[in-house]
Parts: structure tokens; sequence; C-alpha cells
């Protein structure tokens, strides 16, 4: 079956300025397509991190999301250093962001457990040096 | 009935940045400063007490679902968090008192929540 809708989205590196108008953007679309509020919810949070780690560690990327009859996918790729430590990124508290991103109220090793707290699945290839694609699946 | 972000302006200790869109209940408190606890922590509904006065503070709130953030401490709002608030239509207040009496105070206005 065809995908109700597929969205893209370019996030821009190193500006925490611009962060978050791609997942304000799906949320407000989700909304008017008549997703439950709380998918839409846990599907904002969890891309809302990801744009985040991907403007932290990795200059940007892309994001894109297919919004299918019973579920909502999102394809998170960068170009960035890759993460050597998956289950050790996968940590709460764990974090190598730097300290002018702590200041900005960031950094608190809780980006990826968040997305995969918020998601149904989660999947995350990384090789280092070349990038990482997380995809994340919320039921609907 | 339950309190809603348009009651909180009745409450001559906070004062209104920015009015949000409608008023909407609030169902809880929050407090915490760092953006991901509140991404992962914060419930939908809840008024967000915080320091925290940047743009990226608006952006965690709106994904969140917040009700609104009550800033505290006489923090203020940075201009850019103002404008995305409007455009997001997400309620703004300040306070002068810490984050503990300003909660403390949402709690009693909304008969315990």
């Amino acid at each position: 079956m065809a995908a109700l809708l597929t969205l893209h989205y370019d996030v821009p590196g190193d500006d925490f300025t611009r962060a978050g108008e791609a997942s304000s953007d799906v949320k407000k679309k989700l909304k008017a397509l008549g997703v439950d509020p709380e998918a839409i919810r846990k599907v904002a949070i969890a891309m809302y991190e990801g744009e985040i780690n991907m403007v932290i560690h990795a200059h940007g990327g892309t994001v894109t999301v297919t919004v299918e009859p019973d579920h909502i996918q999102m394809v998170l790729a960068d170009t960035g250093p890759g993460i050597p430590n998956v289950e050790l990124a996968m940590t709460e508290g764990y974090s190598t962001a730097p300290d002018e991103v702590r200041n900005l109220g960031f950094g608190a090793g809780m980006g990826l457990p968040n997305m995969k707290k918020y998601t149904d699945d989660i999947h995350i290839d990384t090789e280092l040096g070349v990038g990482t694609t997380v995809y994340m699946t919320v039921q609907i | 009935m339950k309190l809603t972000t348009q009651e909180l302006l009745s409450c001559p200790s906070f004062s209104p940045v920015c009015g949000g869109e409608e008023a909407r209940p609030v169902e809880g408190i929050y407090c915490c400063d760092l953006l991901s606890l509140v991404m992962g922590r914060a419930k939908a509904g809840d008024c967000w007490v915080t320091v925290m006065g940047n743009i990226n503070a608006v952006a965690v709130a709106t994904l969140a679902d917040a009700a609104c953030i009550l800033l505290a401490e006489g923090m203020s709002f940075d201009p850019a968090a103002v404008e995305r608030a409007r455009q997001q239509g997400i309620a703004l207040f300040r306070t002068e008192l810490p984050v503990y009496e300003a909660a403390r105070l949402v709690e009693q206005l909304g008969g315990g929540l």
C-alpha cells in the first residue's frame, strides 16, 4: 500500500536556532491528518532529539518521514563521524556533547534514550568516518 | 473546573509574555532546566517551570506539548524565543518567584491540580 504522506527535510548543522523546525512541521501535518495526539507527541519528541543530535555531532543531515496507515517511520541520516559505541551512547546520562551545548540545556545524555523510549522500534546503522542513519517507527 | 493558561493571567505574580493560541488546560507541573530531561519526562499539558528562556526551550515545550512555559527567578526570554512562541502558539509567562514557589503557586491556583 502506498504511503499516505512522505516528508523530507534538510537539517542545517551547528544552528540550534533552527533545530526543531522540521519536527514542528511534522507535528502540524500529523495533526492535520488526524493522527492520535499521543502518537504525534512521540514522533515529535523522537524526531527533535534526532535533529539535535545531528546538529551537535554531525553538522546536520536529512530527515525523511513516511506516514503509513498503521505506523510512522522516521529516517535520520547524516555524514558525521559515526558512533563508536552505540550501546554506550544509548545509556542514559552518557554524553560527548561540548560545554557550549550543555549551556543551552542539551547534552544531558538523554537523546538516544529518549528516542528509544518514545518509539516502538529503533535501529541504528553507523560507521566511523562515514555517518549514521537512525530508523525509528511509531505505531499509530 | 480545571486551571487554564488563561487563568494564570489573573495571578499578579505571573506576567504574560506571549498569550498562546488558545486557553489550554494545565494538567500538571514539571520543573527542570535540562531540555532533554524535559523532553523525556514532562507530560502533555504540564505547566513547565524553568529558568531556560532560549529558543530551544520553546521548541521543547511545543514538541513535548506543554501547556505553557513559566520562566522563574526573574529570568527573561530571548527575543527569538518569544517570536518562535508566537509562531507556535504557545503561552509564555515570567515571574520573579523562585522555581519552587512559582510551581507551588500554580498548584494552589489549580486547586492542587
